[in-house]
């Protein structure tokens, strides 16, 4: 048992980095088979610089891949109790799940959906009890060769969460996980999601940390694998510490007659790279992303949506609206891609920027790649200031400028959040937004 | 003088351009005033001075209200002296609804007057709410609607109007609230406002038209024009202004060339 609380570390991504990473695994061949392939492509894969299009605004020369720790073995320590009370049994949810230090240290779920098939449960106790569900799915949708950061993932991930639910089972509660951190100063997880024909359900995923945490790096990896008929709301709150790099690569693959709505909410985090994307390969696939991000002091966030639209007859609609206090940055690149063949595609991409402070600073660029000819794809693109007639309005009611400020932020967002199917993430969400505006929160009428 | 607004000698500049040339009124409590005069003579230019608008800049004269000079108070200050101004272009808030909005301003005076208020108990918000909505004809799923997002001209004047009734100020000015209304409208409209209306309360009543001093009897009626209050009487000067129309001031008041 005391090997249990060694920690071996071991940094960066060189052979013997690997190497002893692999040392640390007991996992099957098929596994370490892939980690190996995924290795060798991260070895041919530069780390990205200024020069590579997708990078050009977000700089992480400072980030030292070197000094990464990449292998950590240990029994972690007892998850803070903020944590623990988001996931812990509670009337409104299905199932929740705690992943804290890259250890799983809470978990329950509903018994009777959990005799149906339903699976949700850490990625490590799901690669060794469930095998035949995750091996076919695992690196299927976000591929090692999609970037550098995919592919050290792929390599070195520790664990995750994997979601399964079987044909045309309806989860009629949310299921609830978090991604906490507090010791760790690297996180490799990811999150697998198999959505089998005929089921629905909703999953909300939390990445947490404190910013008293300082430094650490996060590199995450989301697939999401929906099949016909199925339907998926997945809410993700990136709430990290101010001082993470936060790297991800998202991706979603929705089949034939499936809906996915998929709410991103991005508030913490130093530097945030990431690329969200949705396939829709069935005839009839839909898709809405939708996104409330609000950054401060020097955050910077930069993300690449990708609509790809590979089958006839399919939607997607994107929403991601941005909010930018003191210095804070942001960069958002959108790309509808309408593959040739994909007829009748309907596709909207909209990027609405408030900007409340003179040094902060918003990038908005929306792409269309287009090679059907029968199809309706829409962008629009807003940078903007708070009003001086909407806050001069609100005021000679008798609000203070905090307040209208607030108000005026809150609406900004208000179609977006009233997306979110679940009220307690919605007063979750405000309460951060008001925190960030420094006015304290008022009840919800 | 507590219990009125007192206007003396205004002169405001808007863009460089002088817009009031010496503005002298005084509206009392329990008062109705009408402030008429053709489009361009600086009547919402006054209404927006007096709400403390941050475009117009004062180069003269002083407001008094409540024993004190307001024209260097914020918008917000303002109001918590009791004054309220329905604007004649309401402006939209997407994504506030009217009930959030009216919550957030009553919750804003009671902090005002008492930094521990807690704000108001929200059964109590509501019932006050659906009062004054009947009280305006208004359904109750006005109130979830997002502030003038999307309303017609009616509704966001009635949308001014129940503002007024929750907020309950002491001097109130309506800017052409009777503009962009048919004839049912205006006459919905300065329902409300009669109900609204005490002893306890000023109205400046600023309108290009007669037409809404068949239903709101003003004690005292003014002529503005170029800038300045021309003319000044009884509610019997709103009748020979709807006869003569505005030519007569033209003649009368126009400026004199300069050589």
């Amino acid at each position: 048992m005391a090997e249990a609380h060694l920690v071996r570390e071991a940094r960066g991504i060189g052979p013997e980095a690997f190497e002893a990473f692999l040392g640390t695994r007991e996992e099957p061949e098929w596994l370490r088979q892939a980690r190996q392939e995924a290795w060798q492509i991260l070895r041919e894969t530069p780390k990205p610089g200024p020069d590579d299009e997708a990078w050009r605004r977000t700089d992480i020369r400072a980030l030292s891949i070197e000094d990464l720790v990449t292998v950590m073995v240990g029994d972690g320590v007892t998850p803070p109790e903020e944590m623990r009370q988001i996931v812990e049994r509670q009337d409104d949810l299905a199932g929740g799940l705690l992943l804290f230090d890259g250890q799983p240290a809470l978990r329950w779920v509903d018994e009777r959906l959990e005799r149906r098939g339903l699976i949700f449960t850490d990625l490590l106790t799901a690669v060794r009890e469930h095998q035949d569900q995750v091996a076919p799915y695992l690196d299927q949708v976000v591929r090692p060769g999609d970037g550098f950061f995919a592919a050290m993932n792929a390599a070195f991930w520790r664990n995750g969460i994997f979601l399964y639910v079987p044909r045309d089972l309806e989860i009629p509660l949310p299921l609830r996980a978090v991604i906490g951190l507090q010791g760790a100063p690297t996180d490799f997880s990811r999150i697998l999601i198999v959505v089998e024909p005929g089921a629905q359900v909703t999953f909300i995923d939390e990445r947490l940390a404190d910013d008293a945490m300082g430094a650490a790096f996060h590199n995450g990896i989301v697939e999401i694998h929906l099949k016909e008929n199925a339907r998926l709301t997945y809410i993700a709150l990136q709430n990290w510490g101010r001082y993470m790099w936060n790297f991800t690569h998202e991706r979603a693959s929705v089949d034939r007659d499936s809906t996915l709505d998929w709410v991103v909410v991005g508030m913490g985090a130093g530097v945030t790279k990431t690329f969200l994307e949705v396939d829709l390969v069935g005839r009839g696939a839909t898709a809405y992303m939708s996104g409330v991000f609000f950054f401060d002091g020097q955050q910077h966030a930069d993300y690449d949506t990708e609509q790809d639209h590979i089958a006839p007859h399919t939607k997607s609609d994107l929403l991601y609206k941005v909010a930018l206090k003191d210095r804070a940055r942001s960069v958002w690149q959108g790309m509808i891609r309408a593959h040739p063949g994909a007829q009748k595609t309907d596709a909207y991409q909209a990027n609405r920027n408030l900007i409340l402070s003179p040094h902060a600073r918003a990038d908005s660029i929306p792409g269309l790649e287009i090679m059907a000819n029968d199809l309706r794809c829409t962008h629009g693109a807003t940078v903007g200031q708070i009003n001086e007639e909407e806050l001069f309005y609100l005021m000679s009611r008798g609000l203070s400028r905090a307040v209208a400020t607030r108000l005026i932020v809150e609406g900004f967002f208000a179609p977006v959040l009233d997306r979110i199917p679940v009220p307690d993430i919605r007063r979750q969400v405000d309460a951060i937004i008001h925190r960030k505006l420094g006015v304290p929160s008022e009840e919800e009428f | 003088m507590e219990d009125a607004l007192i206007i003396r000698d205004l002169h405001v500049r808007v863009e460089g351009k002088p817009v009031l040339r010496g503005v002298d009124l005084t509206v009392r409590k329990g008062e109705i005033h009408a402030m008429m005069g053709p489009n361009g003579s600086g009547k919402t230019t006054l209404a927006y001075v007096l709400m403390g608008h941050p475009a117009y800049s004062v180069d003269q004269g002083e407001v008094l209200w409540k024993g004190q000079n307001i024209l260097e108070l914020p918008p917000d200050e303002r109001a918590h002296l009791g004054l309220f101004l329905a604007f004649q272009y309401p402006v939209a808030v997407p994504g506030v609804t009217v009930a959030n909005f009216l919550r957030a301003a009553l919750n804003e005076r009671r902090k005002r007057l008492n930094p521990e208020d807690k704000g108001i108990p929200i059964p109590e918000f509501r019932k006050l709410l659906r009062e004054k909505l009947a009280l305006l004809g208004l359904e109750d799923s006005f109130a979830a609607r997002y502030v003038n997002d999307g309303f017609s001209g009616g509704e966001k004047k009635r949308l001014e109007i129940l503002q007024m009734a929750v907020l309950q100020p002491e001097m109130a000015i309506l800017d052409e609230t009777d503009s962009g209304l048919d004839i049912d409208g205006v006459r919905t409209v300065a329902e409300g406002i009669n109900r609204i209306f005490n002893p306890n309360m000023g109205i400046l009543l600023i309108t290009h038209y007669q037409r809404i001093l068949n239903y709101i009897k003003p004690h005292f009626v003014h002529v503005m024009y170029n800038g300045r209050v021309v003319a000044s009487g009884g509610p019997e000067l709103a009748l020979e202004l709807e006869e003569k129309g505005y030519e007569w001031l033209r003649e009368q008041f126009a400026e004199q060339p300069t050589s």
